[in-house]
């Protein structure tokens, strides 16, 4: 496959492919840091390739929700389903090799390429052979638009472009949901709109998707479903139009009277 | 213009110097640089698995490891030298024979490895968090995650204090001379003593401090360009760009990303 470094549009675009995203659940999830509970009984349904949008105040519990799913912090009770099974009785290493994570910081390798960066999960994870893992890195890399920044590091590349090397790392290990902890919060305000329209084409495509994030034209256009969290709990959950045009509860009103 | 005279004779009796120095360079320096370098790789390998130790979720892990740091650092190391120097010299003879010598770099190591251990501990700690949250996130295990990414990290960060442990370790080798070594064992300050007591002058531990200070004082330097060269690192210089170029770019990109109309 010759895929990279050629700047005519037919041939960078590799062929589309589509994912098979799971089904994700949460059931009565509580979490808590020492003894504060900052989740409480959140119940939830992604269905397969939909991708439901978080909003919420800061410190409503969204980003730990997140690190529930994926068990980077251990929910206290509940229970998450990923495709039926639950989450909580598989080896977390296994479960996280599943479940794709996308930072607000990109949490990139400083010290690895943009190359090496999608690929070391592929051989140390995968087990995947150097050359097959580098081979596949650079496709992922092309998806994203970045063939041509391959061999640079992550602090030669700008926000959007590190956050799309951090997309494509996630979509590498071929994850059956992606979570994504406001992706676009730390970036420039002219590099949000090509990260968010690179998450829609992933939605597009079948992947099942998990978007925390303070973007609402996104979360009205992309998502299938918006969950409105505050103080552990989900206060509404809905379609894009009724939370936004519809909002019954006086805390979403007052939320969205804020941001929008 | 008596006390100057004195001066030069107690310090610079330059016959003194000029006969104990080919015995400085050929056996007192070969012999502290081999006590020296030894101690220290003994060293960086016991302190990293010591700061590993230290920093593991695992209490029964992370207790040894801050007692044994403990310990080491807060003996004085000529205490500790001869504890295990004079200690073990029978367990020592049965494997290493009769010279005090092994044990001596053990000692020193075991001394080095407490220090270093803090030091890489200080630099693993001081990667972001972020970096390992990422690789649990890819679904490494913590082993993998340390050993490929967070430690790697830590390392090229404590460098330069890696090269001030060396350099205080190469002073400390002199302390290795209480054990009495043999006379092609000698490092540089007990060449250095023992031409004293025969010139009668200190001309020749003026001449052994001199060559410690030959092996310390560029390392001090090398240690300062380490430290500027990995604060600043390396980019590849290129001219400011417009944002907006990039968002060009993308458009330009691939049909995963353009075609939204978000």
């Amino acid at each position: 496959m010759s895929l990279a470094s050629n700047t005519s549009r037919s041939n960078t675009a590799p062929d589309i492919e589509t994912f098979h995203g799971s089904s994700l659940e949460l059931k009565n999830l509580t979490m808590a840091y020492g003894d504060i509970e900052v989740l409480r009984n959140v119940n939830l349904t992604v269905k397969p390739g939909t991708t439901t949008c978080i909003i919420g105040p800061s410190g409503s519990g969204k980003s730990t929700l997140l690190r529930g799913v994926n068990r980077l912090h251990e929910p206290k009770s509940g229970d998450v389903l990923l495709a039926g099974e639950s989450a909580l009785k598989v080896n977390p290493d296994i479960l996280r090799a599943r479940i794709g994570m996308v930072f607000q910081h990109f949490n990139l390798f400083p010290d690895h390429t943009a190359l090496e960066n999608v690929a070391l999960a592929l051989w140390s994870v995968k087990k995947m052979s150097k050359a097959e893992a580098r081979e596949r890195a650079r496709r992922r890399l092309a998806e994203v638009g970045l063939a041509e920044r391959a061999d640079h590091r992550p602090r030669d590349l700008s926000g959007g472009q590190q956050q799309r090397v951090a997309i494509a790392r996630a979509l590498a290990m071929e994850p059956e949901v992606m979570l994504f902890d406001e992706a676009t919060s730390a970036l420039d305000p002219e590099l949000v709109k090509g990260v968010l329209n690179l998450m829609a084409g992933l939605g597009r495509r079948g992947m099942t998707m998990l978007v925390v994030t303070h973007e609402m034209g996104f979360a009205r256009k992309v998502a299938d479903q918006v969950v409105f969290m505050d103080e552990g709990e989900v206060v509404e959950a809905g379609t894009p139009g009724d939370l936004f045009d519809n909002p019954k509860s006086e805390r979403l009103q007052r939320f969205l009277s804020e941001v929008l | 213009m008596d006390w100057f005279n004195t001066i030069i004779r107690t310090f610079f009796d330059f016959k003194a110097m000029a006969e104990v120095f080919p015995q400085l360079l050929a056996v007192g320096l070969l012999n502290t640089l081999i006590i020296s370098i030894a101690a220290t790789i003994l060293g960086v390998f016991l302190g990293m698995v010591i700061a590993v130790m230290g920093i593991s979720p695992s209490r029964w892990l992370r207790v040894p490891a801050r007692i044994y740091t403990d310990l080491f650092r807060g003996l004085p190391a000529i205490l500790t030298i001869l504890l295990i120097g004079q200690g073990f010299a029978r367990l020592s003879q049965s494997v290493f024979g009769p010279s005090p010598y092994p044990l001596g770099i053990i000692a020193l190591s075991l001394i080095a490895s407490a220090y270093i251990g803090e030091i890489f501990r200080a630099g693993i700690q001081s990667v972001d968090k972020g970096q390992g949250e990422a690789c649990r996130a890819l679904g490494m295990s913590y082993a993998k995650s340390m050993a490929l990414v967070v430690i790697p990290q830590g390392i090229r960060r404590v460098l330069p204090a890696l090269v001030n442990q060396f350099i205080a370790i190469v002073k400390d080798s002199s302390l290795v001379y209480f054990l009495g070594l043999l006379v092609s064992e000698r490092e540089l300050f007990r060449v250095g003593q023992d031409a004293a007591v025969l010139s009668g002058n200190l001309s020749p531990l003026v001449m052994a401090g001199l060559f410690y200070l030959v092996i310390t004082v560029p390392l001090t330097h090398l240690v300062n360009y380490f430290d500027n060269r990995f604060r600043t690192g390396r980019r590849r210089p290129a001219a400011p760009t417009s944002g907006l170029k990039e968002v060009k770019e993308l458009d330009a990109a691939s049909p995963l990303i353009t075609g939204s109309n978000t």
